[in-house]
């Protein structure tokens, strides 16, 4: 991977470091399932996502509230579909 | 080589609500200030607060600092120092109207008012009713709060340095702290932060716990720097914990599902709380139905292949009523346990929620250690406020809205104090002692040439399981004992943990594994602590010591009416008094704390 390319995913991967543990497991589980296999667009759709507030954040990735930005909507629905990687539920199901 | 040094009169580690209050002091009274942060301020921790910042301003009924304090005292069953208590309850409202100056949108009364409603714990007249003493805006109190108080900063031109970590003190040969280095995370570059004033604002360490309602940021950081710089850490054993967070996740499921009817089941179905509590049952105060959940995992009837959770089951009440009157619950119950609460039950465990104790200040701010002369010695130059610190106001539980009124009273009195000492330091900054530098440089290179070590998320995993099981919100004499083994070998492993990634820049697995240094000496120092505080109080309840006459629900006075302090050499554990003077008025007496 070039250098450029890690470093970006390096930041963003910081970036969802936030202040709701909601929102950090939805991101945890994101990466996780897409790993460094991240495409371009869903790195610049990613930073607009996390430039936000993070009751503002919560409440888009919750379903709450919809974006207005359908690319950024896609984005959300895709969040939102993660597989649940919660050990305790995996272990259950 | 030689890592670069920048000097400011004063560094802050941590951008929370008490770091950013401190910062306001020291730069609207012209010091060079700087505020190193892991994450963008308003990003900070303090932004989940949602409930609200205590204070007895009176604006809806009669109520007074007196009786706050009161319930302060009791609140901590006794184990806060009762100086720094009247200090905080006496300066709330100062600090709460200050915030209001900065910009802070509180919710109003009709009559312009700031409008306050009631919590858990807060009574007027020493408690005899709950009287309504939080003060919020919407549901985002904490957030609000962090906002007015950057733009406050921006204004004052405190220099903010913020995705970089802090890694260590710099402490010379008399004690005196002059700084911390810590890491660009954009960079991987090391610098010594040269100051004579060196502020701990680093919040709390609630990751240590497989379940946590804390975001994962929460990692203890000043804690672990501290210890390792020889400062002892108060009371640890005393961790706050909420019954109902999701199994695994830590989300909060709030107590308002209980109370529309939610049933606590175990893995044969069985509603428990019937055996605990057979009046309440499932609505009996929340350290009591955590015990009890705790009693039937480990007993075998917890449920999951591990049998490491109950179940919250709501199946049976109307799905029109959940989705009324418990918005979000679905949605949380679905996103962090994989479960449609409406056909299946959430699984829930009790989750560690707050740290009581910390790194050990006085009311002043002032990072305080038992020495030749007295228990409490100044550390010269180092302060601490916050989560991170040990005031101590919330002794072994706090009371809800209390932990943002510590950060506003006890982020200002840090940098008021810090500024006073300023005034009257020499010119010069000391200097700076070679091996201390080297000491931070030296965690980092065994970091980045460990081989055939262990891995930093299995090793965190082993601890966050360790402290579940044997520092839980129940505790068992045997568990403990075995618990401080199993952490000490746990520990063990985190001398030793290996990245694999070793780029300089945003390297998220190098943060991790350092963070895992700190993690670990909280880990090791609440185990140690509560292992040997043989007693009940509080937050701390032991199976081994029961309610009697001489040590009503297991507290005792006699022996444990002090606070531990642990250190990290040797694993020593010291204790010292806990302060039952007040400042003015008189000693709130010992009782039982019977609500
Ligand atoms: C879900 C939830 C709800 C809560 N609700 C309430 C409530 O309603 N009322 C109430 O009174 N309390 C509440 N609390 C408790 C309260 O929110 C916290 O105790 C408080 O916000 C801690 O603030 P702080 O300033 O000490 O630290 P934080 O806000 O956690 O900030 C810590 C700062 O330190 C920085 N930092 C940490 N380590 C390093 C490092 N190594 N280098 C550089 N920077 C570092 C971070 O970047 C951050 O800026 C709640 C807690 C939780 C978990």
């Amino acid at each position: 991977m070039d250098e450029a390319r890690r470093v970006r995913i390096g930041r963003l991967r910081w970036h969802c470091r936030r202040a709701l543990l909601e929102l950090d497991i939805v991101f945890q589980r994101f990466w996780g399932e897409v790993g460094d296999d991240i495409d371009e667009s869903t790195l610049d759709l990613m930073e607009g996502l996390l430039a936000e507030e993070d009751h503002d954040l919560w409440e888009l990735v919750s379903g709450r509230r919809q974006s207005e930005d359908p690319a950024q909507q896609r984005l959300l629905a895709r969040l939102q579909a993660t597989p649940n990687l919660n050990t305790f539920a995996t272990e259950r199901h | 080589m030689n890592p670069t040094v920048r000097k400011f009169d004063a560094v802050i580690v941590g951008a929370g609500g008490a770091g950013l209050r401190a910062a306001i002091q020291l730069s609207e009274s012209g010091f060079k200030t700087a505020v190193i942060t892991k994450v963008f301020p308003t990003r900070s921790h303090t932004v989940a607060a949602q409930g609200g910042v205590a204070a007895s301003l009176g604006n809806s009924e009669e109520d007074n600092w007196h009786w706050h304090m009161y319930d302060t005292v009791k609140g901590s069953d006794w184990l806060g120092d009762q100086d720094a208590i009247e200090f905080m309850c006496k300066k709330a409202n100062e600090c709460v109207i200050e915030l209001e100056h900065y910009g802070m949108p509180f919710d109003r009364l009709d009559n312009g008012r700031i409008y306050q409603r009631p919590f858990g714990g807060h009574m007027s007249n020493f408690g005899e009713k709950p009287v309504r003493r939080s003060c919020a805006a919407a549901d985002r109190t904490g957030h609000a709060m962090l906002h007015a108080m950057y733009q406050r900063n921006v204004k004052a031109n405190t220099q903010f340095f913020v995705e970089w970590m802090a890694l260590d003190l710099v402490r010379d040969a008399e004690g005196e702290v002059l700084g911390v280095t810590a890491m660009d995370m954009e960079t991987g570059e090391i610098v010594v932060f040269h100051a004579k004033a060196t502020i701990f604002a680093t919040g709390g360490a609630g990751r240590i716990y497989y379940s946590s309602t804390n975001a994962f940021i929460n990692t203890g950081d000043g804690l672990g720097i501290a210890a390792r710089a020889g400062i002892p850490l108060e009371d640890m054993e005393f961790w706050q914990f909420h019954p109902t967070g999701v199994a695994g996740a830590g989300v909060l499921i709030t107590e308002g599902v209980r109370g529309e009817g939610g049933i606590l089941r175990n893995a044969q179905g069985e509603r428990f709380m019937e055996r605990y509590a057979p009046n309440a049952k499932d609505l009996a105060s929340r350290d009591v139905v955590s015990r009890a959940m705790t009693t039937e995992i480990n007993e075998g009837r917890g449920c999951g292949p591990n049998k490491d959770f109950v179940l919250l089951d709501i199946t049976h009440l109307d799905p029109a009523t959940i989705m009324k009157r418990l918005p979000g619950i679905r949605e949380i119950a679905i996103q962090f346990a994989g479960v449609d609460c409406i056909k299946e039950p959430i699984p829930v465990v009790p989750t560690c929620h707050y740290q009581m104790g910390g790194i050990p200040t006085n009311y002043n701010g002032q990072v305080v250690i038992p020495g030749k002369r007295s228990q409490n010695e100044i550390v010269p130059g180092f302060y601490a406020a916050g989560e991170c610190a040990c005031a101590s106001v919330h002794g072994a539980n706090r009371l809800g809205t209390n932990s943002l009124l510590d950060l506003l009273v006890f982020g200002k009195s840090a940098g008021e104090t810090a500024v006073e000492t300023l005034k009257l330091s020499p010119k010069a900054h000391k200097d700076l002692p070679q091996s201390e530098i080297d000491r931070a440089l030296a965690r980092v290179d065994r970091l980045n040439s460990q081989k055939d070590g262990a891995n930093v998320h299995e090793t965190r995993l082993a601890m966050q399981r360790t402290m579940q099981k044997h520092a839980g919100v129940f505790r068992f004499a045997d568990l403990l004992k075995e618990g401080v083994e199993k952490i000490l070998e746990v520990q063990k492993d985190v001398q030793r943990t290996e990245i694999k990634d070793k780029s300089k820049v945003f390297n998220t697995a190098r943060i991790e594994a350092l963070e895992l240094d700190n993690l670990i000496e909280v880990a090791v120092s609440t185990m140690i602590s509560a292992e040997a505080r043989k007693e009940s109080r509080g937050a701390h309840v032991r199976n081994d010591c029961p309610d009697t006459a001489e040590c009503p629900d297991g507290r005792d006075d006699k022996n444990w009416l002090k606070h531990s302090l642990w250190y990290k050499e040797g694993n020593r554990l010291d204790y010292k008094s806990v302060k039952l003077t007040p400042l003015t008025v008189e000693t709130i007496a010992l009782k039982k704390r019977a609500y």
